[in-house]
């Protein structure tokens, strides 16, 4: 683990470099927010196949006999259902029913799991998994240093994997799968962050370039495009994905943040199941809603949403979107019931912009099949 | 289409005809990407110069435009705000802002030409501003 302040860089740094990335400081990971454009990057995933270097996500492995009861204890979705070569979404509750991380944990093997963390929080989640491990029969094992990760996305990335690892393009949605690429052991996903179909490769970092270099040569035919984090993230909200830090926090919990059916009351105790117990009781008193303007305008995180002329909260995540063609958001408000349909406006730059409520995801695509 | 080497040039990256037409230059259309609004001032506004006056916003952010010159605007691009990807295809052509009839025209000297204007992008791309 690096105690460093300098920026991290990815084993793709150079490859972003020369692929003309215009590289930011995310989270202390240099990272390319984009190659030539958000808006092209965005379309090349949404219409064939994008590429996205996720290194600076974490990887922590959970092995034993008690790794499914430990994980249990610090998941509020039932691990117990996660079968072996599947994945699910999970939030990691604190004691008030906050959030710790959002996570996607993977059962390689009875007793063998994969939790996949976020960049900004790895460290926090593998102290406090090392805090509640206590009294469990579990290894813990944080790898983010050794793994990266690059995630291919879009309508033609089944095709294009179906080139480089046939068994991870029969993966089902939500499927995982240990193989080996290039003699090597790694892990792929059958998930993503953009509202597409799309693999996620989890492999060690002396063969990501090499991975990357194939992905981009064997998908040319297939029009696939390297992608920075700007497209990552007008994708996974229009998608209707949370982003960890800005949507949710330890101070919004999983009912308010409108991931209910996550929450898994009925599995046996956990940590915050009562305090989410309590809140299901009682109902929510805000919750995480969208917001799409009907005029032109660009939502930013930060702006209030007024509604009856009342400011009722402030988006958190905003942005233009492409697929639809308009300024969509999404914010706490203090009125849990506001159904879609409702009017709204959302204040941008001393401007009141007319808004409505509408039902997250945004964009829904039409080449998943529905209840993929 | 204005020909770039003719135009002058103020340090926020806004550039100015002779004949008060504004825009952005080539290097901050890159820089703002995938412009996706275009929100110019009102025909007849009085504007100083360095006042902000127009808005063009990316995906990712919104960028105020400043005044180069101070003045009446007289006419401004529905075109942009219409179609606002032009300002990226065309920043000096089609994706014009507005124009300016210049109440004070020595302001319009006090603008940096277009190699001080390249100059003054090479020291900015050394300090690493970006």
């Amino acid at each position: 683990m690096t105690t460093s302040t300098l920026p991290r860089r990815t084993a793709l740094f150079e490859s972003h470099q020369r692929l003309g990335g215009r590289i930011v400081d995310f989270h202390g990971w240099e990272l390319p927010v984009q190659y030539e454009s958000i808006i092209k990057e965005h379309d090349a995933v949404r219409d064939r196949c994008g590429l996205f270097d996720v290194s600076h996500m974490g990887q922590i492995f959970a092995t034993g006999p008690g790794a499914l009861e430990f994980l249990q204890k610090v998941n509020a979705n039932d691990i117990a259902r996660i079968n072996p070569g599947r994945s699910a979404y999970s939030h990691l509750p604190n004691e008030r029913g906050g959030v710790v991380d959002d996570v996607i944990v993977s059962c390689l093997a009875k007793g063998r799991y994969l939790v996949v963390v976020n960049a900004a929080t790895s460290d926090k989640d593998f102290a406090w998994f090392l805090k509640q491990a206590k009294g469990f029969d579990v290894a813990l094992d944080n790898k983010s240093d050794d793994y990266g990760m690059i995630s291919v996305q879009g309508p033609k990335a089944a095709p294009l994997i179906e080139l480089m690892a046939p068994a991870a393009a029969r993966l089902p949605r939500m499927g995982a799968l240990e193989l080996e690429l290039y003699g090597t052991p790694c892990v792929v996903t059958r998930t993503g962050y953009t509202g597409e179909d799309g693999v996620e490769f989890i492999v060690p970092n002396h063969i990501v370039v090499r991975l990357w270099e194939d992905l981009i040569a064997q998908g040319q035919s297939f029009g696939v495009a390297p992608c920075g984090l700007g497209a990552r993230d007008v994708l996974r909200l229009e998608a209707g994905y949370l982003l960890y830090g800005q949507d949710i926090d330890e101070s919004h919990t999983t009912y308010e943040a409108g991931c209910g059916w996550l929450v898994k009351l009925d599995k046996g105790e956990f940590i915050g199941r009562s305090a989410l117990a309590a809140q299901k009781k009682d109902g929510v008193k805000r919750r995480l809603a969208g917001v799409k303007l009907l005029e032109r305008g660009v939502p930013r995180h930060g702006a209030p949403v007024l509604l009856d002329g009342r400011q009722a909260g402030v988006l958190c995540s905003a942005t233009y979107s492409p697929s639809l063609q308009a300024g969509i958001g999404v914010g706490y408000l203090d009125r849990p019931d506001p159904v879609p349909g409702t009017k709204c406006a959302v204040s941008l730059r001393g401007r009141e912009v007319p808004a409505e409520v509408v039902e997250v995801p945004f964009y829904r695509s039409p080449h998943l099949k529905k209840g993929a | 289409m204005f020909d770039a080497k003719t135009l002058k040039y103020q340090q926020s990256h806004e550039w100015c005809a002779a004949d008060g037409t504004v825009g952005i230059s080539d290097h901050a259309q890159k820089e703002i990407t995938d412009v996706v609004f275009v929100e110019p001032p009102k025909v007849g506004r009085k504007v100083k110069r360095g006042e902000a006056c127009a808005v063009v916003e990316s995906v990712k952010a919104a960028f105020d435009i400043y005044a180069p010159v101070s003045g009446e605007i007289v006419a401004a691009n529905a075109e942009a705000a219409k179609a606002p990807e032009i300002v990226n295809r065309e920043p000096y052509g089609k994706g014009w802002l507005f124009k300016i009839k210049a109440s004070a025209p020595d302001e319009m000297s006090a603008l940096m030409d277009s190699a001080a204007y390249e100059k003054f992008l090479a020291s900015e791309a050394a300090h690493g501003s970006h």
